[in-house]
């Protein structure tokens, strides 16, 4: 055992992780975050992987990063700065486009171009969603209260829900409810006619989700995206300066000025248990840390099943990890280009190339691109999110080349017979074969191709079947039953060991709640 | 009609929304985009280019251009040297700020001199009995502020000049792509920046030059809009809209001298004779009666009174300029005379005139805020400026 003794360690130095160790770092716990890799973010690195070309390696844009951490832990202040990311062009198979851009009025004609009907109806939709946004607001920021315990804790936080929802109107809470049950293509066709608007909005949908547009509960999904707020405007997304790999740092620059340590190169082994008890981790080294918390920032499974003894725990919440739902749905194409892609439906240089390029060009062209997945095959006509970095932060890349980065959808975790390196250049040729249906100068560009499957995403990070969230976004595994029913407090069965990753609610992308609600959780408590 | 800069035939095709206005006499664009975002987001990131040209320019030589100087200006105009740029405001013989600017020397006897408002008649009634040759290049000069992390970058790929030794206000003459210019490491962004002075004739290829070499670079015309929100951040005073010239000020209440406008440390305590010097000694024995500060508004409080509402908290994306009343204790003891939400900070911040000795850094106080059309007060906290201020800036 080394001699050092901490009040908290923080297994995982990802987003979460870091978020936790900062608020507990700040209220003068004694605090150390391990990270298996050199580098500190998880998910939410930047890495410099072809010389000269910076890529956000897995996730690449920001929206639901809470404005109370940013506040709290004054982010701005350690290097969080985040770019307007203008707009999102989806190319249309007809040689037209669909775009929305950063002005609400150039946005508007640009749908009544497509349909009049439709562009009036976003701006009823849009308000609708700022209305849900505020609803979910309030939860989000809370720690999630089961409404079967009769704690005074529970009670409270039922109590405070119920007051919220009574104060949503009848008009708001249907429409909660509806968005929290039905798929995000039947949820659009209620308000739009333009398949290729439904396409793209319901693209939000099924992101790192195993669900089609047509699959309910894939509307949940597309509220989450929703409810993101930059600089108060909620829905707006953005571009870190330097990758978010930079959110990260700028994370943990915030742990470290609050007084915690970070080690990198650290992988624990395992959780110390003793008389049901945490008392510090073992290094897969060896070497043994004391500490009277430990937080595991990884997902559900490893948390419960590989950081300690399932048989520490009971059955039922082993038994509940094991059928919690991961299935990594998305893959990740990270180019190095020569030259900027030429898009046939907006050629040359334009505003597009600052945004997003949504390849959605129709509904039916989502849910075919599912069944490929539904049977065991990464889509041949995948769904894609491509923006280019380097067009928004010049840094990202040499001046006059470029970065781009691409998400792609679907990419089973489960691929029939298993993934290859065969398989994953297969998807990196399908990846780049369809989108130079839109630019067909792209291929002639690329100067070097990262391909990540789910199975690379599990292995370099560590998430579990490479599932961007830590687990899917479905309704049977949210708030009070995020991971499973009974644990979703960020508490565990074994004392002093918790739970603060995006397993635990609110859950997925650069959001910081899950630890940060952790945090909160462990302070309120006694030391 | 009011004046067209000389950048005017490239500026006017980038104004997508025909955001246009007033500075100075001239017609400028407030944003190319409709929505100065991008703009704003370039000063911090990579490289915004300002057509700045709507400043006052005078070039003043002769045998005692430097003894006419140091009348007029606060600073000491004999420690001045060839290649360094002094940032001053100049008095009224009462002490009462007139205008603020750049004060550049050329050479031994050469200065040039910007200058927010028209200094024409004040230069000369100063200059009264001098042997100094004055000329107004306001018209003959374009001007261009390149402004972000990246400007350094983009300037070394056209120039000749070693710009790792042109140092924070500092001043060269050099080429651009072969074009005559003067480049000084200034601006009024608060960042990494240099303001560059070109005949007008030359304007335009120099204007091409910089955006094909800072195109690889992210470089972005940008507009008044963007410029207002980075200099409120950088803690710089605007003339006409945190003071009034005493030249100007129609009641005396209006007028300021520099220790009120956080100018202090400008006024030299040791230099010669000059515009002022009595009565701003007096003022620096006895402590300035009014300070002028910055303003963290708390969000925590801003967001309740708009939740109050079931509202958002409203963030406008332009700097406002408005006076607010700032009040202590229930009293009001100033008020801010502008304001942005700061999209680097993070943070709802403002410019206020606070009276003594409520403008202690850390002093809480209490700003007007109007929401829902109800006049509310929202929780603010005395900071020191700059609100931001980046290694770079000097670096």
């Amino acid at each position: 055992m080394s001699a050092e003794r901490y009040d908290a360690i923080v297994v995982g130095g990802g987003h979460n992780g870091l978020v936790a160790a900062a608020y507990l770092a700040r209220a003068g716990r004694k605090t150390l975050v391990l990270e298996k890799r050199p580098l500190v973010g998880g998910a939410a690195v930047t890495e410099e992987v072809f010389p000269g070309f910076k890529f956000s390696v897995f996730s690449y844009v920001v929206s639901l990063l809470r404005p109370e951490i940013v506040r709290e832990l004054d982010l701005p202040r350690h290097g969080l700065q985040i770019l307007p990311l203008e707009s999102t062009v989806t190319p249309l198979d007809n040689g037209d486009y669909l775009a929305g851009w950063a002005d609400p009025d150039e946005t508007r004609e640009e749908l009544r171009r497509h349909s009049p009907h439709d562009a009036d109806a976003a701006v009823a939709f849009g308000r609708l969603m700022h209305h849900m946004a505020m609803a979910v607001k309030p939860i989000l920021e809370m720690i999630p209260p089961d409404p079967t315990s009769l704690s005074p804790g529970d009670l409270r936080g039922l109590l405070k829900l119920g007051k919220h929802f009574r104060s949503l109107g009848q008009e708001h809470f249907h429409a909660l409810h509806k968005l929290m049950t039905m798929s995000s293509a039947d949820y659009l066709d209620e308000w739009f006619e333009f398949d290729p608007l439904k396409a793209t909005k319901s693209a939000s949908g099924i992101i790192g989700t195993f669900l089609g547009p047509r699959s309910p509960g894939s509307a949940y999904v597309l509220l989450h995206h929703y409810m993101g707020e930059i600089d108060g405007a909620f829905r707006a997304w953005g571009f870190q300066k330097g990758g978010t790999g930079a959110i990260s740092e700028a994370i943990a620059g915030a742990a470290r000025h609050f007084g915690a340590r970070i080690r990198t190169d650290a992988p624990v082994g395992r959780v110390l248990v003793k008389n049901g008890r945490a008392t510090g981790v073992a290094l897969t080294s060896g070497e043994e840390i004391a500490a009277s918390l430990v937080l595991s920032g990884l997902d559900p499974r490893l948390t419960f099943t590989r950081l300690v003894e399932p048989r520490e725990l009971p059955e039922d919440l082993v038994e509940g990890v094991r059928r919690y739902k991961f299935r990594g749905s998305s893959g990740k194409v990270n180019l190095a280009l020569s030259g900027l892609p030429d898009f046939t439906c907006l050629p040359g240089r334009g505003p597009h190339l600052r945004g997003a390029v949504s390849i959605s060009p129709s509904l039916e062209y989502l849910e075919r691109a599912y069944d490929d997945a539904k049977y065991g095959a990464f889509s041949r006509r995948p769904y894609m999110d491509c923006i280019l970095p380097s067009m928004i932060d010049p840094g990202m890349a040499p001046p006059g080349q470029h970065v781009m980065s691409i998400f792609v959808q679907y990419a089973p975790y489960e691929l029939e017979g298993g993934w290859s390196e065969a398989k994953r250049e297969a998807f990196g040729d399908a990846v780049v074969e369809t989108l130079s249906r839109y630019a067909p100068n792209l291929p002639s560009l690329i100067l070097h191709r990262q391909v990540l499957t789910p199975a690379d995403i599990e292995t370099i990070t560590g998430l579990s079947e490479g599932n961007i969230f830590q687990g899917e976004l479905a309704l049977q595994q949210l708030f009070f039953l995020r991971p499973v029913p009974r644990w979703a407090r960020y508490r565990t069965p074994i004392e002093g060991y918790w739970q603060c990753g995006a397993g635990t609610h609110p859950g997925g992308g650069i959001m910081g709640a899950s630890g940060r609600l952790a945090a909160l959780e462990i302070l309120q408590r006694p030391r | 009609m009011l004046k067209k800069s000389p950048f005017h035939p490239r500026t006017s095709t980038l104004v997508r929304a025909q955001t246009w206005r007033r500075w100075a006499g001239y017609q400028m664009a407030s944003a190319y985009d409709p929505h100065p975002d991008r703009e704003y987001a370039a000063v911090r990131s990579a490289a915004a280019l300002f057509d700045v040209s709507p400043l006052h320019k005078y070039l003043i030589t002769g045998r005692d251009a430097a003894r006419l100087l140091d009348r007029l200006i606060t600073r000491d105009v004999t420690k001045l040297k060839v290649g360094q740029v002094y940032y001053t405001p100049w008095c009224d013989v009462a002490g009462k700020v007139v205008d603020d600017g750049t004060l550049s020397r050329l050479d031994e006897r050469t200065f040039r001199l910007t200058s927010a408002d028209s200094s024409w008649r004040w230069l000369h009634m100063n200059a009264a009995g001098m042997e100094v040759a004055i000329e107004d290049l306001s018209e003959r000069l374009g001007s261009l502020a390149l402004q972000g992390p990246l400007a350094r970058e983009i300037l070394a790929a056209l120039t000749p000049l070693d710009l790792a030794r042109l140092k924070y206000f500092r001043v060269a003459r050099t080429t651009l792509r072969g074009i005559d210019v003067w480049v000084s490491r200034t601006g009024y962004t608060g960042d990494l920046g240099y303001e560059i002075w070109v005949d007008a004739a030359s304007a335009l290829p120099l204007w091409d030059a910089l955006i094909e070499a800072g195109t690889p670079y992210g470089i972005v015309p940008a507009g008044v809009w963007a410029l207002d929100t980075a200099r409120i951040e950088a803690g710089l005073i605007m003339l006409d809209v945190d003071y009034f010239s005493a030249h100007h000020a129609l009641i005396e209440a209006r007028k300021s001298t520099p220790f009120e406008i956080n100018l202090g440390w400008a006024v030299s305590a040791g230099k010669g004779p000059f515009n002022g010097r009595r009565a701003l000694a007096a003022e620096r024995a006895r402590g300035a009666a009014w300070g002028f500060v910055g303003l963290e508004i708390a969000w925590p409080s801003f967001e309740r009174l708009f939740a109050a509402h079931k509202l958002p908290p409203h963030i406008a994306n332009v700097a406002w300029r408005v006076s607010a009343p700032v009040y202590r204790a229930g009293s009001q003891i100033g008020y801010a005379t502008s304001g942005c939400w700061s999209p680097i900070l993070k943070k709802q911040l403002a410019l206020a005139h606070l009276k003594r000795p409520h403008f202690a850094p850390g002093t809480a106080v209490e700003m007007e805020v109007t929401v829902e059309h109800r006049r509310m007060r929202a929780d603010a906290t005395v900071r020191a400026l700059p609100f931001f201020d980046p290694e770079r800036k000097k670096a």
